[in-house]
């Protein structure tokens, strides 16, 4: 089942063209992730295909109601902006609210997914950066949507958690939902996506299964750079090398 | 939660009591209210309905609105410094106020003072929806209202500066100050429609509030209209405090103090928050308006002197705790 397709997405944001074109899809059960350099434009993609831009040709998500979008697909920003000093639980809670109602068993289930039940009486502002990053996790979760968007979650994570955290996104996909997330780091891109975006000059330079897209060319082209990769016993190794000029 | 809530409402309910049976005219307290809620023609019933019932009800509306309108501009803008002066809406109201004593408006007509204040408050509105335009954004918002605090503040100081009558100028002076003193029920009809719109528009914004908690970009998608949320705050905290300025004066620190006070009651959630601010708000400007009685019956003690300084040094006392909890 598609949970979101995009048909050629355009976005110029004050008068610069910031992506071109750009026509992809996520499914159920997938767990896709945008890479691309700095400034190619990976939020603005996803902010886009939300709809919380203005933008040109055809998002399926966009194009619903506020109401149902917020049923449909749960939105984690990059900046991880929690206010107020709320318990963890209350933060998580705050996942209902587009469903207007207090159900207890999604929050449950959410605080347990991510860990969070030794923490949940404690204000989501004095945790650490690592434990905020979790509980915002457990709060889209709560949402309960179909799928999952993501930018950056796993950035300043350390690295047992950034492991912990991908395979939560892989247990969702597993479960039926869907997961698009933004992501830095190629190894764990590699390892733990189904499928990867590669963004580069506006518009979607590949996409496919990690082994097919990051090939030398696609690395240089995207990233400026050369990358050393191995089979392991757990799955495909990438580790950037050098900068190509 | 909801016990923080009956205890507020049976406070407030106390402290409205004891409003009322607290005036230069020392009067037996179970005849008063009998003569206030059964009535007759007597001395007492006039005291009771057109002096005390008037300054009750108006520190219950301003104080529940200042209450109410400082957290909503609190949880708006999520920053705990916010309050429902930034918008300008109170030095406009307080300019327009001013202009209505200096030309002598208010001499000749009582409701000129508050209706010139009133429209100073529309105007302060106009300005700043048309500065912030339909997209709007937040700080836009702030800057604008500081710039037209800023100016209506320059203008008022004008007016004083060029004042040829002192007396005037010192009517003007203690307008400013704020008061409940000499208040008739004809200055609550007056703010009632106008506090009655606000209540109604700040009234269904605790939602959009609590999903503002994870920033703008989350509570759009989570299906929130937050130029529907920004208009109703907006235009909401215009109407109660354009309203209570026009009827009693610049009364400050309620709606900053306030909802700091209460924030930990409700688990810091801002949409509770509004409610208990409420009532926070009524208790707060109940008991200062009681007390600037008891402390100078005679002396005329103004109410905005009294908040501010107990308001002040209490917010220094949050800022001082907070600064130690984050060390």
């Amino acid at each position: 089942m598609t949970l979101l397709q995009l048909e050629n997405l355009s976005v110029t944001l004050r008068n610069r063209r910031v992506l071109s074109d750009v026509s992809v899809s996520v499914a159920a059960g997938e767990v896709v992730g945008l890479i691309g350099r700095n400034g190619v434009g990976k939020t603005t993609l996803m902010r886009a295909a939300l709809g919380l831009i203005p933008a040109s040709g055809h998002s399926s998500l966009a194009a619903m109601t506020p109401n149902a979008r917020a049923k449909a697909v749960a939105w984690m920003p990059q900046t991880r902006e929690i206010a107020w000093p709320v318990s963890v639980e209350d933060l998580v809670a705050l996942g209902r609210l587009p469903h207007d109602d207090r159900a207890r068993g999604p929050v449950e289930a959410a605080l347990r997914h991510m860990a969070l039940e030794p923490l949940r009486n404690r204000r989501a502002t004095n945790l650490s950066g690592g434990e905020q990053a979790r509980a915002l996790i457990a709060r889209a979760l709560a949402q309960e949507t179909p799928l999952l968007m993501a930018d950056e979650p796993i950035a300043g994570l350390d690295p047992e958690h950034q492991i912990a955290t991908m395979e939560v996104f892989a247990d969702i996909a597993a479960a039926g939902r869907g997961v698009m997330l933004t992501l830095h780091d190629i190894a764990l891109a590699a390892r733990h996506c189904t499928r990867l975006i590669v963004l580069s000059e506006n518009s979607v330079l590949a996409d496919g299964a990690p082994s097919d897209v990051l090939t030398e060319g696609t690395l240089a082209r995207a990233f400026s750079i050369t990358a050393y990769h191995a089979q392991s016993d757990d799955g495909p190794v990438f580790q950037p090398l050098r900068r190509v000029t | 939660m909801t016990k923080a809530l009956a205890l507020l409402f049976a406070l407030v309910l106390v402290l409205a009591i004891g409003s009322l049976s607290i005036g230069p005219a020392n009067l037996p307290f179970a005849d008063s209210i009998r003569a206030l809620l059964a009535g007759g023609d007597g001395p007492l019933t006039l005291v009771m309905r057109e002096i005390r019932l008037p300054r009750m009800l108006l520190a219950v509306m301003i104080g529940g609105t200042l209450g109410l309108a400082g957290a909503a501009m609190q949880g708006y803008l999520r920053n705990p410094l916010a309050e429902p002066g930034l918008l300008g809406v109170s030095g406009c109201a307080a300019l327009g106020a001013v202009l209505a004593i200096q030309t002598g408006l208010s001499a000749a007509f009582s409701l000129a003072l508050p209706l010139s204040a009133l429209a100073g408050a529309v105007i302060a509105v106009l300005i700043l929806l048309v500065l912030t335009g339909p997209r709007g954004e937040t700080l836009t918002l702030i800057l604008g209202g500081i710039a037209i605090s800023a100016i209506a503040g320059a203008l008022t100081s004008l007016v004083l500066n060029l004042s040829p009558n002192p007396f005037a100028a010192n009517e003007i002076i203690f307008w400013m100050m704020g008061s409940l003193a000499d208040r008739s029920m004809l200055h609550v009809w007056l703010a009632m429609p106008f506090m009655i719109v606000g209540l109604a528009l700040l009234a269904g914004v605790g939602r959009g509030l609590d999903a503002l908690t994870l920033g703008e970009d989350a509570a759009a998608a989570m299906g929130f209209d937050l130029r529907m949320l920004r208009l109703r705050i907006v235009l909401g905290t215009a109407c109660v405090v354009g309203a209570g300025t026009a009827v009693a004066g610049s009364i400050g620190f309620i709606g900053l103090v306030v909802p700091h006070l209460l924030r930990g009651t409700v688990g810091g959630r801002p949409g509770p928050l509004l409610w208990v601010s409420a009532l926070g708000g009524a208790a707060m400007l109940l008991s200062a308006d009681i007390a600037v009685r008891l402390i100078a019956p005679g002396r005329d003690l103004k109410l905005g002197v009294l908040t501010a300084l107990v308001g002040a040094p209490f917010f220094l006392h949050l800022v001082w705790r907070s600064r130690r909890q984050r060390a």
